[in-house]
């Protein structure tokens, strides 16, 4: 069981990456979105380490290794790369303003709370009552899918998305198993290289990386 | 005054132990005020690789304005004499009663949260009312931008601190502190976190500082609170410097202890008000130099942006509140 200033740890990097989310959702500057990521993926793997700290859990422990290089430090890094070599974009394109999508965010955060209520009340744990946040992470990054419209911002939102099933996992299964882990981060790494070369030759080809303008035909 | 060091020494603070801590809290915020204000100019001066004025600098100046003649504009009121007045009165009944050295002030059980943002609040309608009296249009601008910029931030403050009052289940000022003070693991609870960057932006806001508002430009375009006091002069304005100087005093130091209670004198004797007083004074002016080295590399936004920015404060808040009121 967990308990004392371990706990106090995992609470506070739950409530990084919950931060993390709204922050995304706050900030136009790309630049910033990719060290909000990275403080996201950190916060993650202290979770993860935390957690195998507690339970002795080796396997867990490589884990937090994992999530450590690649959500903090390789995919935040190769996002940056995208955006530096684009300074025309610097800023994302909401499709709604950012006061009504923060307005927004705080009704998913509530909604996830009423949802995620009935799942917690099957088994109250002190990590279970934090699963709220991780379930707002992810209703979050689907929020920031659907109206960004930079493909950047896009996979900003599915790395939101990511990292809240990530924290949902850790929370209420205490880690994964290694092999998933691995899948899914390493799927996660090929999504943001595709996108880097994706990014890279929509530039080259029609000067901009604007999903809207992807939707009529060109000579 | 024996009377008062002999209560003082009591292991249970009497009425004038309390009195006395509130009085010195007043004194800490009025004198570390303009000292915060002047670390702040100092630490960005150095940023830059100018040498920059000493960190008394604030005091000097309130020194040198205190003995010039207050000239009041030609066909103001009573409104523009009361309104320094009203924010010094009001910045100094807030720090009498906040827990800023002790967490047993005197009147600690009216310490209300909203008796203490009402109280900020109460000042910077003063000054809007002062700003607006000599008919300038400067004026009129500045004070029509600061209650813009007040509608937004003052619920914003309130509900950040809700948060906490949600977690200690008392909306007492003092209970806060004590409560955080008993429960260490609290500091790192999630709703914590969240209300902490909404209240360092509100905190900022209210301020006028960097992104907000450029307190060292008198230039039309951007200037908020330099517009509203341009027509005050000698004792007048420095009222003004004074109350506002308090304002960011009273505020960062509600910051640090709200969320870094460590240090502050509970029941014990003089000593531990004295190594409250300390702790202030340090956490503070860390606050203080961090909120500087922030102004330093970033650039002030819009006007019409800051709403964005204090909607995203407002917004952490209420999650913080959300995440409390559910995750008990």
């Amino acid at each position: 069981m967990i308990s004392g200033s371990a706990l106090d740890g995992v609470e506070l990097a739950a409530g990084v990456v919950l931060a993390g989310a709204i922050l995304a959702l706050w900030r136009k500057d790309l630049r910033s979105l990719t060290s909000v990521l990275a403080l996201q993926g950190i916060a993650l793997a202290a979770l993860a380490a935390i957690l195998a700290a507690t339970g002795g859990d080796v396997g867990l422990g490589v884990v937090a290794g994992v999530v450590l290089v690649t959500k903090g430090l390789v995919i935040p890094g190769l996002l940056a790369r995208v955006v530096r070599a684009d300074p025309g974009s610097r800023e994302t394109a909401p499709l709604v303003n950012v006061p009504a999508s923060l307005v927004a965010a705080a009704g998913l955060v509530i909604l996830s709370y009423l949802v995620a209520g009935q799942l917690t009340a099957l088994m109250p744990d002190p990590l279970t009552r934090l699963a709220p946040l991780g379930l707002a992470t992810v209703l979050v990054g689907f929020f920031v899918l659907v109206t960004r419209r930079k493909a950047v911002s896009q996979i900003v939102g599915l790395l939101l998305v990511d990292n809240g099933v990530a924290l949902l996992a850790f929370l209420l299964t205490a880690g994964v198993p290694l092999l998933v882990e691995l899948g899914t981060s390493l799927d996660v790494l090929l999504v943001v290289v595709v996108l880097q070369v994706l990014a890279t030759t929509m530039r080259a080809r029609f000067g901009h990386v604007d999903l809207d303008q992807l939707r009529e035909l060109h000579d | 005054m024996t009377a008062t060091l002999a209560a003082l020494g009591a292991a249970s603070p009497g009425i004038w132990a309390r009195i006395g801590a509130s009085v010195l809290q007043v004194a800490a915020v009025a004198t570390g005020g303009p000292l915060l204000l002047g670390l702040m100019g100092k630490v960005r001066a150095r940023a830059e690789g100018r040498v920059g004025p000493p960190v008394t600098q604030g005091l000097r100046d309130l020194r040198k304005l205190i003995r010039k003649e207050a000239i009041r504009a030609e066909h103001t009121s009573a409104v523009s004499g009361l309104a320094p007045l009203v924010l010094v009165a009001s910045g100094a009944m807030g720090a009498a009663v906040t827990p800023l050295v002790t967490t047993r002030p005197a009147i600690a059980g009216g310490a209300d949260v909203f008796v203490v943002v009402y109280l900020l609040l109460m000042g910077s309608v003063a000054l809007a009312l002062g700003g607006l009296d000599a008919g300038t249009a400067f004026g009129g601008m500045g004070s029509s931008r600061a209650m813009t910029i007040g509608a937004i931030s003052e619920p914003a403050l309130l509900v950040a601190i809700l948060a906490l009052a949600v977690q200690a289940h008392s909306s007492n000022l003092p209970d806060i502190v004590a409560a955080s003070l008993a429960h260490p693991g609290w500091l790192a609870s999630p709703q914590r976190l969240l209300a902490l960057v909404a209240l360092v932006v509100v905190v900022i806001a209210e301020t006028g500082r960097i992104p907000v508002d450029n307190p060292s430009t008198h230039l039309e375009l951007t200037m908020i609170h330099e517009a509203m006091i341009l027509e005050y002069a000698g004792t007048d304005l420095a009222l003004v410097t004074l109350g506002e100087a308090m304002r960011l005093g009273l505020l960062l130091g509600l910051v640090a202890n709200l969320f870094f209670p460590w240090g502050i004198g509970g029941s014990g004797g003089p000593l531990a008000v004295l190594v409250g007083l300390v702790a202030l004074g340090a956490k503070a002016a860390a606050i203080a130099t961090l909120i500087a080295l922030v102004e330093v590399s970033t650039a002030k936004v819009r006007l019409f942006r800051v709403p964005e920015l204090l909607a995203g404060g407002f917004v952490l808040a209420v999650v913080a509140v959300t995440t409390g009121l559910v995750a008990r």
